[in-house]
């Protein structure tokens, strides 16, 4: 059976059916993002003052990967163009610039999260806190998911040496590299902050890396942003098919083509104006 | 009639798209320097999702050709407005609403 309206206007709504479907289906994810948005503000608000975390994420590579994807919100619209101006092999380019762009996105959020996997806050017995990477006997390298919990498992292990991050406690808005090194002319207490320090296990409160268990903050923040991943794997997948196998369309039907570029587009302009507002909610306030 | 997708028209959109394109990454480094800027916690916060806001608008009016749309995606996306907002306005109401638990002090 033929399935009308694929290319041309259906009379009532004036719009072939596939542009109807996807503005519904976006409609739809407005109200997935938006509820954990809500979520996001219920969490903030509710916080007890003074333990929302800021400058926990890395703000130059954000801001790449927000450059990134905007860039591939160009590329995208700009595929579709061609396309309407019969230029195919121009399509191909930016087509493939896209989805070279969400590769790269998924690759630099890739290694954020892994960062933050490795990436420790201790909380001691005597109510110090202190954030940095650690080194635990027997394990080679940066432990993952090191917790309390498998700490207080291994028998063997008595101590940690953790080495604290430059700026300790107060990261106000900025979230520098930890190995950013500053001059020694700061004042008494951070002089040593960037020195190894050895924790016995026996004072350690707490233990936990930069995951969701961490706090609310970690929670909401790798649900909003994994789930926002997804949908960057999702219109990848799509655009990869549409240029590769799914291109042939263009030779039987070239206007049906152009719809399903201009629909996946669709999608790819939402994955990033989520992005636009996941930015500064999480990285920056 | 101004279906806007006549090869010329489709030339002056692509220079429309690079100019947003450029708009949006001013945009972008606009909210990361904004953020450093103490303006007070509100007004910081305020400032970022109007920031944010030009943006959405930017991509979803041009990029996404909302500026020009067909009734029915007005529609649709109206539904989307009301039903956006409840989903916030209860998120407000039940942050208010929180009972009072005798001696808890809460």
């Amino acid at each position: 059976m033929e399935v009308p309206y694929t290319s041309k206007p259906r009379p009532d709504t004036g719009l072939y059916n596939a542009k109807v479907g996807i503005w519904l289906f976006l409609a739809s994810e407005v109200m997935l993002f938006g509820a954990l948005f809500s979520s996001y503000i219920l969490l903030r608000v509710n916080a007890l003052e003074g333990t929302w975390p800021h400058g926990l994420l890395n703000i130059p590579i954000g801001t790449f990967n927000t450059a990134v994807l905007i860039t591939s919100s160009i590329t995208v619209v700009m595929a579709w163009a061609s396309l309407k101006l019969g230029q195919f092999n121009r399509f191909k380019i930016y087509q493939g610039i896209t989805i070279l762009c969400a590769l790269a996105f998924m690759v630099i959020k890739s290694v954020e999260y892994k960062d933050k996997f490795t990436h420790y806050q201790v909380w001691l017995k005597d109510g110090e806190t202190i954030r940095g990477h650690i080194e635990v006997p027997g394990i080679e390298g940066k432990p993952w998911f090191m917790t309390h919990k498998k700490l207080e498992a291994m028998e063997a292990v008595d101590h940690i040496t953790i080495h604290p991050d430059p700026k300790p406690h107060v990261a106000s808005a900025g979230g520098e590299a930890p190995e950013a090194h500053k001059s020694e002319n700061h004042g008494g207490a951070e002089e040593h902050a960037h020195e190894p320090r050895r924790i016995e296990k026996a004072d350690i409160k707490r233990l936990s890396a930069f995951v969701p268990a961490h706090s609310t903050y970690f929670a909401i923040y790798f649900t909003l942003t994994a789930l926002h991943a997804l949908h960057v794997m999702g219109g990848a997948l799509v655009m990869a098919y549409l240029w590769g196998p799914g291109s042939k369309m263009w030779k039987t039907d070239p206007e049906r083509f152009t719809n399903r570029i201009e629909v996946s587009g669709l999608f790819w302009h939402f994955v990033d104006l989520v992005w636009i507002f996941l930015f500064p909610v999480l990285y920056l306030l | 009639m101004g279906d806007g997708h006549s090869k010329e028209d489709i030339k002056k959109h692509v220079k429309l798209y690079i100019g947003i394109f450029i708009a949006l990454l001013v945009g972008t480094v606009v909210t990361v320097l904004a953020a450093y800027v103490d303006l007070g916690h509100k007004m910081n916060i305020a400032l970022a999702l109007l920031i944010a806001s030009v943006k959405a608008f930017l991509v979803a009016g041009f990029f996404m050709h909302l500026t020009s749309e067909k009734k029915t995606i007005y529609t649709i996306l109206a539904c989307t407005v009301v039903f956006f907002i409840g989903l916030m306005a209860l998120t407000v109401i039940a942050h208010f609403d929180v009972p009072t638990i005798a001696g808890s002090g809460h």
